[in-house]
């Protein structure tokens, strides 16, 4: 009994553990921590000449979930953007060289 | 010692052979030639298309679809385009506040010469629309430039452009390394993907004319100048060739460059010289 109890204990302990950061809300920081790292791939992007529609949209999300206080949404749409506009640098550096593999010759 | 020595002699004696043999090929691969680009360009969609008549290219999704081309041939007895010509005609013999007119800034008095556009400036370093031409002709008479995706210069470009019909497709790349580096870049241009769909413009144009894209049938790339500017029933008016290329960009979900950038400028180019020869056909009616 007094096994099962422990074991109940330290189970209860770990799933505490292991949920205690998705139970974290997101704060202001958080959002300018995540918007400045998406705004500079996003620059980045659109100095490249290769900016998605999309990426400036959930930049948008993100300063506007931000302004009405939803941090965790705010957060969740600038790590978007930047995800977005890091595929868009990919795109931009790869189709250096790719775009001779599409031309007819 | 001197069976070795021979060995290694005839070993680099080959490999440079090889080396003079390969090179050439190699530099002519990368070798800026527009004949030998509009050559293979238009025997690409030649023999893409065995039984499509060769000027018919540029009528775009028509040439494509028997269909479609009844559709629109019975659509031409009363040409959507056809407010957008007569505005054109008049804009364009209307006097600018000096008293001057567009005819007083193009050859010819700006009648039958839109198969010569774009064409390289070799003052300015750059490839020059006719669009472009249009707005520098306004300012430089003290008139406010028009917005190049709007009815104003689409009218403008559609009554030149009919002036034009039927004469062929004639822009000449000159003897100028900068001519030639706009024409490889707007040929990058045309074949880079872009947008979050992954598109370059030959996705559609060059790989899959003829098929449905939605409920559209996609032009081919070739000749798909001539017929600008365009009526298009989805936009439920005119459209430039400026228009044309920012709203491809945004289909693809790509941010659209500024109207008349290098890039679109040099994409001109690049489409308009590999048309050559084929009639002008603007403005045309699309779906």
């Amino acid at each position: 009994m007094k096994r099962s109890l422990a074991r109940a204990m330290v189970l209860a302990l770990l799933l505490s553990l292991g949920l205690a950061p998705a139970a974290h809300a997101a704060n202001e920081a958080d959002y300018k921590t995540a918007y400045a790292a998406a705004e500079a791939a996003s620059k980045e992007a659109a100095s490249l000449r290769h900016q998605w529609t999309v990426t400036v949209s959930a930049l948008a999300a993100a300063k506007k979930a931000a302004d009405g206080g939803d941090f965790d949404r705010a957060v969740a749409a600038a790590r978007e953007a930047e995800a977005l506009a890091k595929a868009s640098i990919f795109q931009a550096m790869s189709e250096k060289e790719a775009w001779k593999a599409m031309e007819i010759r | 010692m001197k069976a070795r020595t021979s060995i290694l002699l005839g070993s680099l004696s080959a490999a440079l052979i090889a080396l003079a043999l390969t090179s050439p090929r190699v530099m002519a691969a990368d070798k800026v030639d527009p004949v030998a680009d509009a050559k293979a360009f238009q025997n690409f969609f030649f023999q893409k298309f065995p039984t499509v008549k060769h000027e018919d290219f540029v009528n775009g999704p028509y040439s494509m679809n028997e269909d479609m081309k009844r559709q629109w041939q019975e659509k031409e007895e009363f040409p959507p385009y056809e407010f957008a010509l007569d505005a054109g005609k008049e804009m364009f013999a209307t006097t600018f506040k000096n008293g001057k007119t567009y005819a007083d800034c193009f050859p010819n008095g700006g009648i039958g010469i839109r198969q010569n556009y774009p064409y390289f400036d070799e003052k300015e370093g750059k490839v020059v629309t006719l669009e472009l031409a249009l707005n520098r002709c306004r300012e430089a008479n003290g008139e406010a430039p028009y917005s190049y995706v709007k009815d104003e210069m689409a009218s403008l470009t559609a009554y030149m452009a009919f002036t034009s019909r039927g004469k062929p497709m004639d822009i000449k790349i000159p003897d100028d390394p900068r001519a030639l580096a706009a024409f490889e870049n707007g040929k990058r241009y045309f074949y880079t993907r872009r947008g979050q769909m992954n598109f370059s413009c030959a996705s559609c144009h060059v790989q899959s004319p003829g098929e449905r894209i939605r409920a559209e049938i996609l032009a081919p790339a070739l000749g798909i100048l001539n017929a600008m500017p365009i009526y298009r029933s989805e936009w439920s008016g005119m459209g430039t060739t400026s228009r044309r290329f920012v709203t491809c960009n945004s289909q693809t979900r790509a941010v659209p460059l500024e109207p008349q950038a290098d890039e679109y400028r040099d994409v001109e180019y690049f489409l308009s010289y590999v048309a050559n020869g084929l009639p002008i056909s603007g403005p045309g009616a699309r779906p």
